[in-house]
């Protein structure tokens, strides 16, 4: 199931970028000049640093500067992996319409394994009450409802694969942080 | 804590969290168990008391701080409250951990790794024993009980892309069950906003 899959390229960060993480991987701290800060560390002027995090952010390397909530402390505690089977031709499409909505938290398009598994659109909501995230999917399903497919692919067996699903999490088994080592 | 992989990686794994399967659980022999119950031995949560200056701060920072030298004034003016204030709460909210981080998000595919995401259909009575086969490798970043047949989601994160599938030949090998890879083809939307 996991052949032909290719990978993007791997990015190339420059030095100063790659001292940047290194400073602020774990956090900004939270004082009144909080890029004061990792200029004084990294030996240049606070407008050097604003405008390499300005760059860094126009370029993708930092998505965002913002805070991270736990889910459980604000009551989230629900999610719902949402999952779709959706006309190729219209994926892209469709994939941008649905990580719009306000409730998405992550949204992408993932290859299928069929028959094992038809699902190429996966979408990840998050909700205070089961009934939450059910009406998330709903929302969901009614936006992709033109391109949803039902298949077929057994006609032997009649077996009609389900066009969506959510996959609900009931128990972490593992959680770790991604860091970049000096 | 900190779980180095090996002197010359590029990228470490640091363990935050991990929650190890309870072995009294009953559901092990119940072959029909319903998701409530799981869910109330395993995921354990206590949701946190807020000020309407903290409820006010964790909307508007999920969005992201400005760029400039005294971000947390602009902060202030929008919020009607006072530098200092916006400070203290906040260093409140992260020291409380309602806040798991503040800073900047970095797309982990710059951090030099490879990711992909993959799942097994696992038997319940061998789920235990899986889930410590899995978790066993170094690279498996996060891992996740979910309700379906394919009912173990897990990312695998390598500082290089070849061993991605070297991983998932050895996680095959090692568990006797086919990996089901499914690696982002197209990123349409990534920004969790939780608002409170």
């Amino acid at each position: 199931m996991s052949d032909n899959i290719t990978f993007p390229k791997k990015p190339i960060l420059t030095a100063l970028e790659r001292q940047y993480i290194l400073l602020t991987q774990n956090g900004l701290p939270i004082t009144e000049k909080p890029y004061h800060h990792i200029a004084e560390q990294m030996n240049i002027s606070v407008e050097e640093v604003l405008s390499l995090t300005n760059e860094m952010l126009s370029r993708g390397v930092i998505r965002r500067i913002a805070a991270v909530p736990n889910h459980y402390k604000l009551g989230y505690q629900y999610n719902g992996m949402t999952v779709w089977d959706i006309d190729d031709e219209q994926a892209e499409k469709f994939g941008y319409a649905v990580g719009r909505l306000p409730f998405v938290s992550h949204c992408y398009l993932r290859p299928r394994h069929l028959p094992h598994w038809n699902y190429n659109l996966f979408a990840m909501v998050h909700g205070k009450t089961p009934q939450a995230i059910a009406k998330y999917r709903g929302q969901i399903k009614e936006l992709l409802k033109e391109v949803l497919l039902s298949r077929n692919h057994d006609s032997s067996q009649q077996i009609i694969t389900q066009s969506n699903d959510m996959l609900t999490s009931t128990e972490i088994l593992k959680k770790t942080g991604l860091r970049l080592q000096q | 804590m900190g779980k180095l992989m090996d002197s010359n990686r590029k990228i470490q794994v640091t363990t935050q969290f991990v929650s190890a399967t309870p072995s009294n659980t009953p559901a092990k022999t119940q072959k029909n168990h319903s998701n409530k119950m799981i869910k109330s031995t395993r995921i354990c949560h206590e949701i946190a008391e807020l000020s309407i200056l903290d409820k006010a701060l964790i909307n508007r920072l999920q969005h992201g701080l400005p760029v400039c030298e005294r971000p947390f004034t602009q902060i202030a003016d929008e919020l009607n409250s006072t530098e200092k204030q916006v400070i203290q709460h906040l260093q409140e909210l992260k020291n409380s951990r309602v806040l798991s981080r503040f800073g900047p998000m970095f797309d982990a595919v710059y951090l030099g790794g490879a990711f992909t995401l993959a799942a097994l259909s696992v038997p319940e009575e061998d789920f235990d024993k899986v889930c410590q086969q899995v978790n066993s490798f170094e690279q498996i970043a996060h891992n996740y009980r979910r309700t379906h047949s394919f009912n173990m989601w897990f990312v695998i994160a390598t500082e290089e892309i070849e061993e991605i599938s070297s991983v998932i030949s050895a996680i095959e090998e090692k568990t006797g069950l086919k990996v089901l890879n499914t690696p982002k083809l197209k990123e349409f939307y990534v920004g969790v906003y939780l608002p409170v």
